[in-house]
């Protein structure tokens, strides 16, 4: 031992192990976690917060959450043209769309240029696409990340969140939450 | 029998390598010297073993032996030659096979070549090269063996994902892979040093080709790898933050801190404790990597080895090296001295700035890909894209362009900055210049503005080490630093008029239809189908005009390979100087009409141009570093012979 060094305090040199550590403990979270998609969402049943979004793209409306009451339900998708999972998930919204869900859509802090490539690349199944620069109404309809879809009824309540991206294999139980939503 | 030929060349190997990790082992140990002599021998055999059974896969696969269900499951009778030979690694065991390949080989030539260092650590850095190896001997003989035979053998294989049929990603794994397990060599430096406690300049100097060499290898993959995810996937980007790219920028952001302290070890033997630091972290991050890619454990869109069993081995493995290494280097850290001091102003200042900018960004993408995983534990599934990356990294990686335009300028030990003031009045008016007209320009971006004013001011700083010296006499590591610098300046530039100047459009075009994309005229002549080895296609013709020039033909096409079944968009380039066309066939339409899309993109190619300077750089500072040490023991030889005569 060459005595005490002047580098800085000695517990700094396990720093690197106990990041290592944490990394450990979240991966093996990941791996056995099992694989339980069905999360309650604390919006649920609760009406959506009123907003009102600019269009995000020249050939398609805004979005307001007057958009949502009568004749529904209709899906609400938060996405973005940043979002790799939500190029996966195109087609399903696709899928729904020609089997005549009226789908709205929320760009999340995303420019006109890019939805548009977006939409062009990967199909438009939207009736209406919000712009939602600052997350406010992500953040207001209790979702924190892209993509989510939410079934929401005729009277403009939430009935149904779907966290991540819809798989050709979620497609029976969105179906089955739009009926329960009264289709 | 080739198969068992190679199985048994691998388990020969593994069987070496705990060998090399005995002896190596017992030969640090009082009474235990007389094992050293096995250690060379046998990590040279080790790696040589290890080629021999990688050769043999290789072979399977050229010939398409469908007896083994690796080859039955990857390729495919039709497939063209060279996609053949890919094929050995463009799958999971195939990929983890030419990594213990390549890992053995890095051990016999350490073995072979490398005599600066004290013996003791050499073979406790031998032995530590020989422990991570076991591990992933271990996981490919029981978890992935590659020569897996079945029976009965199929009537066809089932081919290769035709994403992957390319000639330029056929090489670009390898690549990626020399880089990543070439830091492997740094780390086991570091553990032998951190073993016997010798840490100084001739560590550094052992070490720093082999940093330099893989972060080579890593910057011309990472390139590479950018250029085929623009136009291979055809979106038109070139760097997307996906969980598999940040893989690979990981290890090169820790190697570029790696090969900067390890620089001033060399020549200033300051740093001690946090270069070794770095070679543990360098190599961790590549195995991080790779395990994030081949556990599926992140959603990605080049994952093509999605399996939670191997994932959890490999997990094993990152804990055993991973944690090991760290816990070593905080028992001994403490007692590696600290090393001579410097000022704040200073080349080892500026190095040391750079260090922590790139450790922050290093942290900055490791905690972006990691965030998904972590809201997952609170049940929410997000996605984390350029939003947050672009800006959060830029935060740190702009303070550290402007410390890299001073910082090659300064002196060691201590400096004084006003010294600079006048060598920077270039470049200063340079950032100006650039700030004035792109405020004239326009309409562009915060971070594009940043990029591209910097990029000119750095351009010019990045070359001031030059000034005022005879350039035949300028030493190949000055040309390489400065090779490398420009390469950043030029690739930014490029990347900031990407994202500022891109004009794109999307059409529905029937044949004779014209449409103009920024200066271009684009005419859709034809719609054709062609045919090739495994796939077929409709291409489209397209006639193409910039401003007055002259008409070139582009020929983007839809193609459907057939095994497996698949549609991929060929994406057609054309270059100018000064940027690319970039054209992509869609889908027919209801209507007979074709979706068309186009890019203009100006500059874009300086973007992977400016990469391949960097790596040129790092070649240059190789070719610098070794020329040094032939020169050095010449010089000792030379000395001694002199002694032994004066001595007679």
């Amino acid at each position: 031992m060459t005595g005490a060094t002047s580098k800085g305090p000695r517990w700094a040199l396990w720093l690197p192990l106990i990041v290592f550590a944490a990394f450990v403990v979240l991966v093996l979270f990941g791996l056995f976690r099992p694989a339980d998609r069905e999360v309650q969402s604390a919006m649920i049943g609760k009406p959506l917060p009123e907003f009102a979004l600019e269009p995000a793209v020249a050939e398609r409306p805004g979005l307001s959450s007057a958009d949502f009451r009568g004749e529904g339900p209709r899906l609400l998708n938060v996405f973005a043209s940043w979002c790799i999972p939500c190029r996966i998930e195109a087609p399903q919204l696709d899928a729904l769309s020609k089997a005549g869900v009226e789908i709205h859509g929320v760009a999340i802090r995303d420019t006109r240029e890019d939805v548009e490539d977006f939409l062009s690349q990967y199909g438009n199944p939207f009736a209406r696409i919000g712009k939602d620069d600052l997350s406010e109404v992500q953040l207001g309809i209790g979702s924190s990340g892209v993509p989510e879809t939410f079934v929401v009824d005729a009277n403009g309540i939430i009935r149904y969140q779907h966290i991540g991206v819809i798989r050709a294999e979620d497609m029976d139980l969105i179906m089955a939450e739009l009926r329960k939503a009264g289709a | 029998m080739i198969a068992e030929f190679g199985l048994a060349a691998l388990w020969l190997a593994a069987a070496l390598a705990a060998l090399q990790l005995l002896a190596g082992s017992l030969s640090l140990t009082r009474g235990g010297e007389g094992f050293a002599a096995i250690v060379r021998p046998a990590a040279v055999v080790q790696g040589l073993l290890a080629l021999v059974s990688f050769f043999a896969l290789m072979v399977l696969f050229l010939r398409t032996d469908l007896s083994v269900q690796l080859v039955a499951m990857n390729s495919h009778s039709a497939k063209p030659f060279v996609f053949k030979l890919a094929g050995t690694w463009g799958n999971h065991e195939g990929s983890m096979l030419l990594w213990v390949m390549v890992m053995g080989l890095a051990g016999s030539l350490i073995a072979l070549i490398e005599r600066r260092l004290p013996e003791r650590t050499m073979l406790a850095t031998l032995a530590g090269q020989a422990f991570v190896s076991l591990g992933f001997y271990a996981f490919l003989l029981f978890s992935s063996n590659p020569f897996e035979r079945l029976d009965p053998a199929p009537p066809q294989g089932a081919g290769l994902n035709p994403l992957l049929q390319d000639i330029g990603l056929a090489f670009h794994p390898p690549t990626l892979y020399l880089g990543y397990v070439g830091l492997s060599v740094a780390f086991s430096f570091a553990i032998g040093a951190l073993i016997t406690r010798e840490v100084g300049p001739a560590f550094a100097r052992a070490m720093r080709p082999w940093v330099l060499g893989a972060w080579v290898f890593l910057t011309v993959g990472i390139t590479a790898g950018s250029y085929w995810a623009y136009y291979e996937l055809g979106w038109g980007g070139w760097w997307f933050w996906d969980p598999v790219e940040n893989a690979s920028l990981m290890p090169w952001l820790a190697a570029t801190a790696l090969l900067h302290s390890a620089s001033v070890l060399a020549s200033r033997n300051a740093l001690r404790a946090w270069t070794v630091m770095l070679g543990v972290v360098a190599f961790s991050m590549s195995m991080v990597g790779t395990f994030l890619v081949r556990s599926g454990i992140l959603t990605s869109v080049h994952a093509f080895a999605v399996d939670p069993e191997r994932g959890t081995f490999i997990l094993v493995l990152l804990a055993i090296n991973i944690g090991g290494a760290l816990t070593l280097f905080g028992l001994r850290a403490a007692t590696v001295t600290e090393g001579k001091r410097f000022a704040l102003v200073s080349r080892e200042g500026a190095l040391v700035f750079n260090n922590v900018m790139l450790s922050a960004i290093l942290g900055i993408v490791l905690f972006g890909t990691l965030y998904p995983l972590v809201t997952e534990a609170f049940d929410t599934r997000v996605s984390v894209g350029p939003p947050y990356f672009n800006p959060v990294s830029a935060i740190f990686f702009v303070p550290m362009l402007l410390v890299l335009m001073v910082g090659p300028l300064l002196r060691w030990r201590r400096d004084n900055l006003s010294r600079l003031r006048r060598r920077l009045v270039v470049p200063g008016l340079l950032l100006l210049a650039a700030v004035a007209a792109l405020l004239a320009i326009g309409g562009i971006g915060v971070l594009p503005f940043i990029g591209l004013a910097l990029a000119v001011a750095l351009a010019a700083a990045s070359l001031l080490p030059l000034r005022g010296r005879n350039l035949r006499r300028t030493p190949i590591a000055t040309w390489g630093m400065v090779a490398a610098h420009f390469g950043i300046a030029v690739a930014l530039f490029g990347a900031a008029s990407e994202s500022a100047f891109t004009k794109e459009t999307l059409v529905a075009a029937r044949v004779g239809d014209v449409t103009q994309v920024g200066p271009w005229q684009v005419r859709l002549d034809a719609i054709e189908p062609v045919a090739g080895p495994n796939w077929t296609a409709m291409r489209a013709g397209l006639s193409v005009r910039y401003g007055e020039g002259a008409v070139r033909q582009l020929k983007p096409q839809a193609r459907s390979f057939w095994s497996p079944p698949q549609q991929t968009a060929e994406s057609a380039l054309l270059t100018r100087w000064n940027g690319q066309l970039y054209a992509v066939l869609g889908e027919e339409g209801e209507d007979g009409r074709w979706q068309l899309r186009l890019w203009w993109k100006p500059f874009v190619t300086l973007i992977w141009i400016g990469g391949l300077l960097i790596g040129l750089g790092g070649v240059l500072a190789i070719v610098a570093h070794v020329a040094n040490d032939v020169r050095r023991s010449v010089a000792r030889e030379k000395i001694a012979d002199r002694r032994m005569r004066q001595g007679r």
